[in-house]
This record gives structure tokens, sequence and C-alpha cells, in this order.
């Protein structure tokens, strides 16, 4: 047995300035932001970023870590939009390509099942087509003709996931409502790395949930970090939920360079336990 | 039940202490939620799709708890209801699960009537919720297209727009984001094939696209509102009803009140989304 579990560091360590990478959850909502804070550390530059986006598009943004986006959104969800990245788009400091959020779903799709794109109706007539001139639509072979957007795979170098449970192969469970489309990243992606609340022993993967919840296959699967908070302060259930209060003190100091400046100081200036611990200390002082 | 919960009402009287139905007349929050809760009847056995926020989410489970039974509702994530809860109560029986990836797949399968909201609208219907100003380089981006490319070719769509106004109702959007009707119609068949825009609703008005070439028309005027308020907020020419006159919006009756008021939205969220 292939044990597969390395530290966040050894994950992010592994990556390269200039690829592209996958980043799965939703909005703000199950994002590997452990993986994530250990990008900001680094000396990594230039990513290209493809994900229903949210917290984790908007602290690379932040950083400065990405040049392009590929997202049909960047939301926080509880609070609709996401700041860091209203700046980088406003500032002109990224590249970005915005697909209709089926569309992006079908890129996955035609990524995970290594084919060159997948037809759908979806962006046609809209400013999608003019703001990436670069999509084609092709025409049905058969007698309906129909002319539909043709959506390229959305192929990545490395896809980060952030599950409840996994184990030392590889095996990752979610435990929430929702497997969002984590599974396609993994399939989609050369490399994928997933980080999980908790490592357990293969047999304790169904004790935890139903085998439906077993999303990941070991196969897909480069490397597996436990990383407990380490989807802090998105969604994670049913482990936790959002950190709303977390969330919004995160937005409300993009409004202004000090005030972040004191956020990255307090927050992010050391590693995950640093920042774990920061973050259980803000929570006691304001329960 | 709280004291907070008396909104001011359009015209005399009002929802008494507690905001239990006395029999006032409806605020403008209400007429809204029937409003948009009007463009689900006839909709049947599919999915009331709510972008969110109080009013669109209480009219979807308001045309289920009356006029539209077998309308299918969700949680707001991704549990489909097997009853019908106040807004941001839990529901008790759970007849279905909607994550994401399937709401994406159900927007192409197309049974599902979506009410979408929109930071710009023009007179055919394209709705703007990416970014203000330049794509290029924003002025203010806001969400991204998200869903609105797909789900305006794909399903009936309907608009609700909590603030009628002039920055809102443009004569072009800086971002085509949900497709109106000559969009639709120059991307040719398989875009026009499911397009179908039902009506926008306002905190002024109820407007469709029945004016010629899928232009939008003024449908009715909320009660104690002027034509000439739509007009003077609307950034584009409107077309009239024929007939030369504009009805008035229906006002809810006293069973929808009181689901409203009793049942839906005892908190009274509806009035921070439509105050007055």
């Amino acid at each position: 047995m292939r044990d597969k579990t390395m530290s966040v560091e050894e994950i992010v360590g592994s990556l390269e300035s200039g690829m592209t990478i996958g980043i799965g959850g939703w909005g703000s909502r199950r994002k590997p932001m452990a993986l994530v804070r250990a990008i900001c550390r680094s000396a990594l530059e230039d990513l290209t970023v493809v994900s229903y986006g949210g917290a984790d598009v908007g602290l690379l943004c932040a950083y400065g870590k990405v040049s392009h986006v590929v997202a049909p959104f960047v939301t926080l969800d509880s609070i609709p939009l996401e700041p860091h990245f209203r700046i980088a788009r406003q500032t002109g400091a990224v590249r970005f390509t915005e697909y209709d959020e089926g569309m992006f779903m079908f890129g996955l799709l035609a990524a995970a099942h290594r084919l060159p794109f997948l037809p759908t109706r979806a962006g046609l007539g809209s400013d999608v087509m003019r703001v990436n001139p670069g999509l084609r639509t092709v025409r049905s072979p058969y007698e309906d003709g129909e002319e539909l957007v043709a959506v390229p795979a959305l192929t990545m170098d490395v896809a980060l996931l952030h599950l409840n449970r996994a184990d030392r192969r590889g095996n990752a469970q979610y435990l929430g409502p929702d497997p969002y489309l984590d599974d396609l990243y993994a399939k989609a992606a050369g490399r994928c790395y997933v980080t999980c609340e908790r490592v357990v022993d293969t047999a304790g993967l169904l004790k935890e949930g139903p085998v439906q919840s077993l999303l990941i296959s070991r196969s897909m699967v480069t490397g597996v970090a436990e990383t407990p908070g380490g989807a802090h302060f998105t969604t994670c259930e049913p482990d936790y939920g959002r950190d709303e209060a977390f969330q919004r003190m995160y937005a409300g100091a993009a409004a202004d360079p000090a005030a972040w400046a004191a956020f990255q100081e307090r927050f992010l200036s050391g590693d995950e336990a640093a920042y774990q611990d920061a973050v259980r200390h803000a929570r006691e002082e304001s329960p | 039940m709280t004291s907070e919960t008396t909104g001011s009402a359009i015209g005399a009287g009002g929802p008494g202490p507690g905001g239990v139905d006395d029999g006032g007349p409806a605020t403008r929050a209400e007429v809204c939620v029937v409003a948009c809760a009007e463009a689900f009847r006839g909709d049947g056995e599919i999915l009331a799709a709510g972008i969110g926020g109080a009013i669109t989410v209480l009219a979807a489970r308001l045309a289920r708890l009356t006029f539209e039974p077998d309308l299918i509702t969700h949680d707001g994530v991704c549990l489909l209801t097997g009853d019908v809860p106040a807004l941001g109560e839990d529901p008790e029986v759970i007849e279905g699960w909607l994550p994401f990836r399937d709401h994406l797949w159900l927007v192409l399968q197309g049974r599902r009537h979506v009410m979408l909201g929109a930071s710009q609208i023009d007179k055919h219907g394209n709705t703007n919720i990416s970014c203000i100003g330049d794509w290029a380089r924003p002025k203010s981006q806001l969400l991204g297209v998200r869903g609105a490319p797909g789900n305006t070719v794909c399903d009936p769509t309907s608009y609700w727009i909590p603030r009628h106004s002039p920055r809102v109702f443009v004569p072009r959007v800086d971002m085509v984001s949900g497709v109106g009707y000559d969009r639709a119609a120059e991307a040719g068949a398989s875009a026009t094939r499911f397009h179908d825009l039902r009506r926008v609703v306002t905190n002024l008005a109820v407007l469709d696209f029945g004016a010629p070439g899928g232009a939008m028309r003024l449908v009715s005027v909320h009660p104690g509102v002027t034509v000439r308020d739509v007009v003077a907020s609307t950034g584009f020419d409107l077309a009239l009803p024929g007939g030369g006159t504009v009805p008035e919006t229906r006002s809810p009756t006293t069973e929808e009140l009181r689901l409203l008021r009793e049942t839906l939205d005892p908190a009274s969220l509806r009035t921070r989304e439509v105050p007055g």
C-alpha cells in the first residue's frame, strides 16, 4: 500500500509558477483554504486558477499569485461580491476567462473524459461569446443541424480539493450535502492533491458515511494531507459551517490597505498552525 | 412575532400589531410577492427556482401553497422540500436532492422556471450581472455571468428587480449575461428554441416582452404607482398595453396575506427587500 500522506508545504512545494490549478468547492464552500494559504506563503506566481470562485480566488488575487482566472463567478455566497477579486479586476491585475456556470461544468466534464470539447446551448447569444473570442461553435451532424457552443476542455496541471475524510491511499469522502464538482477536478487534472479534516483507516471510511460518499478514488490522487479546519473560513459541513464573522472581517479588510495589512499580519503571517491559533483567539475575543 | 413586523402599509390601515393579518391592505412588498408568484402560474410540476432573497423565495412558496400545488421548491441550498417552510426555516420533510451538478443539468433539461435578478436590463430583456463598465477593465466588477447565459436560453425565465430605476433599466447593458429576445434571434435557432422570457416584476410594476420584436411592455402598475412613475424610472421607451389604460397589479387575497404574514414570513423579511 502506498502511503500518500504529505504536508501542505510538500504539496505546495511540488507546484510551479505558471501552472494551471483547479480548485474544488463552490463559492465560499469547502474550499482547500489551507493549501491556498500555503500558496500565499510560497514564492509561486503567475498561476492560472480554474474555479467556481470564492475566497480561494480572492485570497490568491490579494497575494498577487494569479495572473489568469477562469470562472463563471467569484462570490463569498453570504457576501455576494468577493472584494479582492473585484480589486484585481478593476485594476487590471488579472486576465479573466468568464464562462457560464453550466459551460464551465461541461469544460470540466470534457477534461475529465479526455474529450476536446462538449457542446451546449449555454453561452449562445450572450457576451460570453464576445469576451472569449477563442470560443467556437459546432454544428450537429444529425438532422437537427443545431449550432451549439463547443466548450473546450478545462484541462489543468493540478487540482486542489478539501474533503471531510480520506485514507492514506488517497480515497476521499465528502460528508456534507453537496459533492460540488470535486470529482471532475480530480479527473481533469494531471495531479490531484486532497486535504481533509481527518485521515482515517480505509476500513473507517464507511463508518463515517455511506458508500455513495466515497467521491474520489485513490487512482486520481497524488497526495493527501490532514488539515483540520483546512476549509476555514468556508463551509465544511458537517464538520463546521462557514465562519461568517471571520468572513466579514476578511471582506471588510479589503476596503482599506491598512486594514488589509493588519489582517494579514494578524492571521496570515505564520504557518497553518499559527493561522488556526489566531482564528481561535479571535473567536475567544468576540464569541 | 415581534412588533418590528409592522411595516408601513400603502394607504390607510396596515397589518395590525405583530404583523397578524387583520384585513389591513397589502404592503408593496406583499403585492410584489404575489406578482412574482403569478409568474409561476400554470407551471405545474417543475422547479420554481428563485434567485434568493426574500421576495422570489416567498413567491415560489406562496404559489405552491395556493394555486400551483405541484410546484417543486427548494431550500436555497440543495434540498427539495416536501413541505413549505417559513423563510429561513429548515424543511421538516425532504423530497429530493439537487446538488449543484444536478441543478446545472436541470437547467439544460428545462423542467424549471427561474426568477433571476439583474443589475442592468434593456428593452429586449438582455440583462447584466457581470460587471459595470468596459468588461476588459470594469469600473465595477460584479458577480460574473454565473448561470444567466444558460438559464435564459434553456429555461423559462422571469426577473425580479427590487429597485426600478433608469440605472437598472438601461438602453444597453454593459455585458450581456442573460440573453434577451433580440440577441437570441441573432444567435439563431439553437438560442431561440427554448428561450422564453416570461415577465419582469419590479417594486413598481409588472412588465413582459409582448411588444413587437420581443420588446418590453408595461403590463400593470402596482397599487399607488402611476404609469408616469414607471416611464420616468425606465431608461428606454416602454411600450404600453393596447387600449391606453394600464391595469393595476392585482392585490393579494386575504388568504395570501394570511399565509405570508402568519406562515411564510412572520419576521417580515419581505419588507427589508421592499420597504414601504
